[in-house]
């Protein structure tokens, strides 16, 4: 026993010096030229990654400030700080800039872009410059939107729904989905980029069942990502052409179906719901394997899961549209699929708990996300099993329950694994370590912000407060307030990291190739990595997450995780 | 049944209680299920804390055993849940025969309700305790949501069609109406109260209101204002179908295919006559839509139903032509 151990050890520490023996080249992706045009026109996929940075970050403090004009509003249940109108548009910007300009593209076309081709050992994405035009379409689609912002905004509601938009609203609504529309463009490209690398450009001996799980995740959004997206195109074009031809597929009075939009519209907009939480699934994958040090409990499982989180997604857009009048029966069929569909994120919950046992747990800030993460995920998994329940949507559609269930989702899934992937790659991607002590503060700020904003929520909805409510009765205001007072902790959370990470580009201490003692191909590289990625392709003779090499794998029996958990031994018996 | 849980609206309808035991039930899972999941990373993440720098994890492969089980087990357990929840739901889709029948008319930004003796209500729906109460819901305009938390009923209400549904009152009280489907400007000022009554005070409120007389009554002068009854004779002399006995039997038309005479059916031959012509008849009736509201089509499918039960004079109930069909258009 104790001959394997030293021997475990031993062989890290070779792993260790390896990584070490990396030595930063002079020049490096972020050096290797200079000037405005060197950005604007890089094909080099880590600088679109770090241009997708400042886009996505931007609409993040924009979509933020809108959630900030909520929140002021609702801390009294008369409308005084704004004009219900103008609350209106705070509400439908919100959600238009925070689901297609910075949850949809934020970890895909930061972190994936950044890191698919360094992953698998490829010198870039397989079209690079279709992925830097992808960037110029995000822009383009974002122009759009800012300007439909800037001559007033656009009340619908980020949904749409007809006959609202089509016939009755003043917003601009035709300008604001144009630029939803061109931005589902460079969403395609992304994914279609990610497929044909992942495919064709993987490193000479890294096989399917030897990606991170990061990867697979990829793999899955890009799927959906290329399935998905044009119906949205479709479905915003029609209701461009309702709203300025009235070609009457919608109106009623045209012979249209107003309902048949939402079937439209849902039919993309639940499987972008995993757009946003696949890839920050596959950080926490990531998270949670190198920060135990050690390889992911049921790899296969959790890289099925992600594809069949992917194609279930596709089944249940009609669990929108239970009160919507839509066949009892359909209603039932759409039920039993989102069942379907929680079962590999359940799965994926067991097998990252599962991988913490006998790991070798770090505390560091990446960490702490990813137990963020866990956490709110099941809070929002299991709430979705309270939607799916027909019975109950019926009274808790529309209302808070439903806003704080995906903002769990969304905010607690999504923007936690963004986070924790930032702070896990920032040295590899700028070469620099951000301070860490100011990092975990910060997560814990994020984590107490976040629960004290969303789960009155829950409560205010199983009350009866309908969502996109201007002024509200006054039994709803206790849990309100105590919902804006939720936000501006969230929100002071969400600044220091912006600030410490600006800090570091500068004065952070220098990273090393693999401060993490983190295992895959990323970690082989200098910190930050020459443009080419590699010095010469790496051979890939290992496994995933391979800490250790195989021959010392055990596989675990039930009775053993039983016997661990019921009864710890003392320590140091083994 | 009727227990009590926190943060919860006041259980008004004889179907709150039961959504309300779901709901328990699933939170009690949640909390079980988060913090079975929590402890387990608490005491692992204590347990096995990296102890020196350069200390790895031990590999362990996995195992397919486990796999099944935790897969299996949400499954059932969802299955489960999801039988639970949708028989609540076929429950509430389907209204009982014997019912307090309102109709109700949304428009931005108010609600509107028809009693069938004549009363009418703004924001405001006069029920008695006890029975069970069926509406029949449409709009003016775009889609509204009729939400009535004390109930736990949802539904929203679809510009050119026919919604319905029910609920059974079991307590007096007043409760919020609240549209849940946002519908522009003053969404949130769309809202309005249900009055559960004692009967017997429900009795003297009907009998305070009744000015204009029963909706089918007002539907019959709009029947005859509109000029409907030139054509729709009674004595199956007219241009079209007799309209006595229709409501409620099967209709057959044109192409073959056949319905029951519904509200819903009713209100498209009124507004798009063409959509289905019924055997026999030629496709010569004009549209009336944009000439009669959505109250005075509710006035006129009243009154369409109300003779529905009478003898059809000389026609035949289902509707068939007394001369010989016409050749296909």
């Amino acid at each position: 026993m104790r001959n394997r151990r030293s021997q475990r050890r031993l062989s890290n520490r070779v792993f260790m010096e390896i990584a070490e023996k990396v030595i930063p080249p002079r020049t490096h992706y972020l050096n290797a030229t200079y000037g405005v045009k060197s950005w604007l026109l890089t094909t080099d996929h880590k600088r679109i990654a770090l241009l997708y940075l400042a886009s996505v970050t931007f609409f993040f403090f924009l979509g933020g400030l809108f959630a900030v004009g909520i929140r002021l509003e609702l801390l009294t249940p008369k409308g005084d700080f704004v004009q219900a109108e103008t609350y209106n548009r705070m509400f439908t910007m919100h959600g238009v800039v925070m689901i297609f300009f910075f949850l949809i593209p934020a970890i895909p076309a930061v972190l994936g872009n950044f890191l698919v081709p360094l992953m698998i050992g490829a010198k870039d994405l397989a079209f690079p410059r279709i992925n830097l035009l992808s960037w110029y379409i995000y822009t383009l689609g974002a122009a759009f939107t800012v300007v439909a912002i800037i001559l007033g905004g656009v009340d619908t509601g980020w949904t749409f729904y007809t006959p609202y938009s089509s016939t009755y609203s003043n917003g601009n609504v035709v300008l604001t989905g144009v630029g939803a529309f061109i931005t589902g463009f460079s969403s395609i490209l992304t994914g279609l980029n990610f497929i044909v690398t992942i495919h064709t450009m993987r490193a000479p001996g890294l096989t399917w069942f030897r990606l991170p799980l990061f990867i697979w995740s990829h793999y899955a959004t890009s799927l959906i990502m290329i399935l998905g997206t044009p119906v949205i195109a479709v479905t915003l074009l029609l209701l461009a052409l309702e709203r300025i031809v009235h070609i009457g597929i919608f109106d009623p009075a045209l012979g249209g179906d107003p309902v048949l939009f939402q079937h439209l519209f849902w039919f993309y907009s639940h499987p972008a719901v995993y757009i946003m939480v696949l890839p920050a699934m596959g950080v926490i994958s990531e998270l949670v394997a190198n920060m135990t040090r050690k390889n992911i409990f049921g790899y296969k499982f959790v890289a099925f899961a992600s594809l069949a989180i992917a194609v279930f997604g596709f089944l249940v857009w009609g669990h929108h549209l239970f009160v919507s009048t839509q066949s009892v029966y359909a209603g039932m069929m759409f039920s039993i699929l989102s069942y379907a569909v929680a079962v590999p994120s359940a799965v994926k919950v067991f097998n990252w708990t599962a991988t913490l046992y006998k790991g070798s747990i770090s505390y560091n800030t990446p960490m702490l996300y990813a137990f963020g993460f866990i956490g709110f995920f099941i809070i929002g998994g299991m709430t979705g099993l309270f939607l799916a329940a027909l019975g109950v949507d019926v009274h808790v559609h529309d209302t808070y329950f439903v806003v704080a269930h995906f903002h769990y989702i969304m905010v607690g899934g999504t923007i936690m694994g963004y986070l924790g992937g930032m702070h896990y790659w920032w040295p590899k991607i700028t070469g620099r370590m951000y301070p860490e002590a100011w990092a975990r503060f910060a997560a814990l700020v994020i984590f107490v912000g976040f629960n004290l904003t969303f789960f009155p929520q829950f409560l205010l909805g199983y009350m009866g407060m309908p969502r996109r409510y201007y002024a509200y009765p006054e039994e709803f205001q206790v849990l309100n307030v105590m919902s804006s007072a939720g936000a501006s902790i969230l929100g002071i959370g969400y600044l220091i990291p912006m600030i410490y990470f600006i800090w570091s580009m500068r004065y952070g201490p220098h990273a090393s190739a693999n401060p993490w003692g983190a295992f895959g191909l990323e970690w082989r590289t200098s910190s930050p990595p020459p443009t080419l990625n590699f010095e010469k392709t790496p051979v890939v003779t290992w496994e995933a997450y391979e800490f250790t090499p195989r021959d010392e794998m055990v596989v675990v029996s039930v009775r053993d995780l039983l016997d661990e958990t019921l009864r710890p031994r003392p320590v140091g018996s083994e | 049944m009727q227990v009590p849980i926190p943060f919860s609206p006041e259980q008004a309808s004889s179907y709150s209680g039961q959504v309300d035991a779901l709901y328990g039930f699933l939170c009690a899972l949640t909390f079980l299920v988060g913090i079975v999941i929590s402890l387990v990373i608490i005491y692992f993440a204590i347990k096995y804390r990296r102890r020196h720098d350069t200390e790895v994890g031990k590999p362990i492969e996995g195992s397919t055993k486990l796999e099944l089980a935790w897969s299996i087990i949400p499954f059932c357990i969802s299955m489960g849940i999801f039988v639970w929840g949708a028989s609540l739901y076929y429950k509430m889709y389907h209204a009982p025969g014997e019912a307090l029948e309102v109709y109700v008319v949304a428009k931005q930004w108010m609600w509107k309700f028809q009693h069938l003796d004549g009363q009418r209500e703004i924001n405001e729906l006069h029920v008695p305790v006890g029975r069970k109460v069926k509406l029949m819901l449409t709009t003016e305009d775009v889609i509204h949501s009729f939400f009535v938390p004390a109930f736990r009923v949802k539904l929203d209400v679809v510009p050119g069609k026919y919604s319905t549904m029910w609920f059974e009152p079991t307590k007096a009280g007043r409760y919020h109406l609240f549209c849940a489907e946002y519908c522009g400007t003053s969404h949130s000022g769309m809202i309005g109260w249900i009055d559960v009554m004692e009967a017997a005070e429900y009795q003297s409120w009907l009998s305070g209101g009744a000015g204009e007389g029963s909706l089918a009554s007002s539907g019959e002068k709009l029947f005859q204002q509109l000029a409907c009854n030139t054509c729709h004779r009674s004595d199956a002399q007219g241009r079209g179908p007799v309209l006595e006995g229709v409501f409620g039997k099967e209709v057959q038309f044109q192409d073959g295919q056949r319905l029951i005479a519904d509200e819903s059916y009713i209100r498209e031959s009124i507004i798009t006559p063409r959509a289905k012509v019924v055997a026999g008849f030629q496709p010569i009736m004009p549209t009336f839509q944009g000439q009669v509201s959505e109250e005075q089509l509710l006035q006129l499918v009243a009154y369409i139903k109300s003779i529905g039960s009478k003898s059809p004079g000389a026609a035949s109930t289902n509707a068939q032509p007394a001369k010989p069909a016409p050749p296909q258009q």
